[in-house]
């Protein structure tokens, strides 16, 4: 299982481009939408010049995708209204994955009758030619093939009769949800368990927004939790192999629990599809151990800091109540006792934090 | 995206285009053809979608002493636009329109990117698509859309007799599948239409396009046929001025401001010296969008054509340049707008 082995250590381009969530010592919900394609500097490195993210992780994270809907189907849903949303979400991707890394994906208009495209991802050997609307010029369902080619997952919500509803998608590392299950809901139904944002009216503002959002606009923000383990697939349906972890990883020693406890951090963007209306909602995960985090000081404080002062609502929500006390006493004495060495010269300089 | 803040989510980019194409072979309506002048390729659009062209203000004196802006349906392919194409009836002298019909093959022109407010409904089980004139144009589009995706679709024109815009596209969708019919007198359409209103389908959208009269006589059959407003959608582009409404009175900033009628809440403000963004100051780029409250018994005339269906039953918001209060009897104020 997973959880059990210790990940040796992190590639570079994972530290360098993580997602850090805080800008506060502590942390509330809000409706934190801004404007995407534009990079956020962090003490170590950068994210969020694009909407998808390429990583080291591309090639493992797609093949574990494969293997979950493989073993459970339920985790890719379409509606049969969203067919025409998913050829459009199909096409979005690629192009995302195109202008992401012109290096290594490739997508060209051949004829603009059909029309007709051509896509090369160097990354996985495919090349296909195909037309908007055939499905027999393309190896799978446009939706279903587009997933096998990012490392997001991607929920497609059709807009009718001014309500939003989650009618189609590929999400195999749902955090602690089911897709199966939140298919065909309705934005608010879909974020029912959530506490406090239905009152203090994040939910209902998102919704707004989200039922303004045009064509051709992009907006993002970032959510987070704890995972134990470098688990991506913490989904509903799989809680008898990871639910346990989390009361495990109380008994085991300092250095294993730096190293298995993992910040998640999804970065999420937003757009409007052009041909069908439908709204695409993305959901990128991150996974960095306690580990890497203490390498970065502004990091590891700023963690502590908001894992000391959240909620105990947010906390039992969030499935973490167990052990945020242990990761944010692990995150304070590690200064003292471990001293990792740094990703970088620049990662120790506090003063860059973000 | 241009550099953006906040949830407005209103922000649209700003394209730079040039007429490579026009046609006048309908008398009064001028179709053109735009494409990005530096040969960019241009935004794709949701079938319904409008752009708003900035029109300059006219010399000093004349009909047009001030920049406006106009909103034109987009009526060429949708999903991957080489050019945009627009079609424009000539109105009144020396409005926006009238600029349009004088513009040649070469001119540039600035447009706000296209807006969706009028977009077909994916698990519809069928399009009725009823445009009158010019009313027609985000029709065409929805046609297209339905045409190459297979979906069941119905179009009827009215129009006078020979003048027909968007002939030759329909006649090609026609014969590529779509149900096209053409009416040239209103008795065979109001004829046709009671017919057509208790024929459908169960679960079929209704999008109507045309000048004001067309489109309460549509909305009534259907209201009269026991069509649920949910399934009536209705856009109004191309359509003759507003009227000046009735006097009426808001509560801002802690004072109170009076509208006369034939003055606008927009210019009240102004002339209160209390500013709001704004550009075409006719309800359709949404630039001048201000938080408001209804009070008890009060009315809200919204006559934008920015805001959707429920945005516009929610009461929330009015665009300042068009949208109107109808004098309540009793309350201190009969709006209330928060800047
Ligand atoms: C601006 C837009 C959005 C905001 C502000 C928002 C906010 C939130 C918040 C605060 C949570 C709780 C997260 C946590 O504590 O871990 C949440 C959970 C969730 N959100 Fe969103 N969300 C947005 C968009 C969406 C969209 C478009 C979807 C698409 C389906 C979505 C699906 C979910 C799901 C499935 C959960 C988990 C709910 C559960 O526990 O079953 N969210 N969201
Ligand atoms: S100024 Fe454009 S909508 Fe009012």
């Amino acid at each position: 299982m997973t959880a059990l082995s210790l990940p040796t250590s992190t590639a570079a381009d994972l530290l360098e481009g993580f997602p850090f969530p805080f800008s506060h010592d502590s942390y509330r919900y809000s409706t934190n939408v801004e404007p995407a394609r534009s990079p956020v500097a962090t003490p170590v490195g950068q994210w969020g010049a694009s909407v998808v993210t390429v990583d080291s992780e591309y090639h493992r994270e797609l093949a574990e995708r494969a293997v979950l809907l493989e073993r459970d189907p339920s985790r890719y849903g379409v509606l049969p209204h969203m067919e025409v949303a998913c050829w459009d979400a199909m096409l979005v991707l690629l192009r995302e994955l195109a202008s992401a890394r012109p290096d290594a994906f490739h997508l060209d208009v051949v004829d603009a009758e059909g029309p007709t495209y051509r896509w090369r991802n160097d990354l996985l050997g495919i090349e296909q030619t195909f037309v908007v609307g055939r499905r027999e010029t393309l190896p799978a369902e446009p939706l279903a093939w587009a997933c096998q080619q990012v490392q997001e997952d991607v929920v497609l919500l059709d807009q009718r009769s001014g309500e939003l509803y989650g009618d189609a998608g590929v999400v195999t590392f749902a955090a602690d949800w089911s897709f199966g299950f939140d298919l065909g809901m309705t934005f608010l139904e879909i974020h029912g368990p959530v506490p406090r944002v239905h009152a203090e009216g994040v939910i209902p503002r998102a919704r707004e927004f989200i039922l303004r959002l045009q064509p051709g606009q992009v907006y993002r923000r970032t959510n987070w939790t704890l995972t134990v383990g470098r688990r991506l697939d913490v989904a509903t349906e799989t809680y008898p192999e990871w639910g346990p972890d989390r009361a495990m990883v109380l008994h085991v020693d300092d250095d294993a629990f730096g190293h298995l406890v993992h910040l998640r951090v999804e970065v999420q963007h937003l757009l409007r599809l052009p041909e069908s209306g439908a709204v695409m909602f993305l959901i990128r995960t991150h996974l960095l151990p306690l580990a890497d985090i203490a390498r970065v000081p502004a990091w590891r404080e700023r963690t502590a800091a908001v894992l000391t002062e959240l909620p105990q609502d947010m906390a039992d929500y969030k499935g973490i109540a167990a052990y945020r006390s242990r990761a944010a006493a692990w995150l304070r004495d590690c200064t003292s006792t471990t001293t990792p060495a740094p990703a970088s010269p620049s990662a120790l300089a506090p003063e860059e934090s973000r | 995206m241009a550099g953006t803040t906040g949830m407005s989510g209103s922000v649209r980019e700003r394209l730079r285009l040039v007429v490579v194409a026009l046609d006048d072979s309908v008398p009064g309506i001028r179709s053109l053809v735009l494409a990005d002048a530096g040969g960019a390729p241009l935004p794709p659009f949701t079938p319904g979608s409008h752009v708003v062209l900035e029109v300059p203000a006219g010399p000093p004196g004349s009909a047009r002493p001030r920049p406006t802006a106009n909103a034109y349906s987009l009526t060429g392919e949708n999903a991957h636009p080489l050019d945009y194409r627009i079609s424009v009836l000539r109105a009144r002298e020396g409005g926006g329109s009238a600029w349009v019909h004088d513009l040649a093959v070469g001119d540039r022109v600035t447009a706000l990117g296209p807006r969706s407010g009028f977009a077909p409904v994916q698990r519809a089980a069928k399009h009725l698509l009823l445009g009158a004139g010019i009313g027609v144009t985000p029709l065409v589009s929805h046609l297209r859309s339905a045409v190459r995706w297979g979906r069941d679709a119905e179009l009827v024109h009215l129009h006078r007799s020979g003048a027909g815009a968007h002939a030759a596209d329909l006649a090609e969708l026609a014969a590529r599948g779509a149900r096209v019919t053409t009416v040239t007198d209103r008795e065979s359409f109001t004829a046709l239409l009671d017919d057509l209103l208790r024929t459908q389908p169960f679960g079929t959208h209704l999008y109507c396009c045309g000048p004001a009269g067309f489109m309460e006589l549509v909305t009534a059959a259907a209201a009269r046929s026991g069509w649920p407003a949910s399934r009536v959608h209705t856009e109004s582009f191309g359509v003759e001025a507003l009227d000046p409404g009735a006097p009426f009175q808001v509560a801002v900033a802690g004072r109170t401001v009076e509208v006369p009628a034939g003055t606008s809440l927009l210019e009240a403000l102004e002339d209160a010296g209390l500013a709001v963004p704004n550009l075409c100051r006719q309800g359709v780029c949404g630039e001048c969008r201000v938080s408001v409250t209804v009070p008890e018994g009060g009315r809200l005339v919204h006559r934008d054509l920015y805001l959707d269906d429920d945005e516009k039953r929610a009461g929330r918001c009015a665009m300042a340049c068009v949208s109107r209060a109808l004098p309540t009897s009793g309350a201190a104020a009969d709006l209330e707008v928060h800047l």
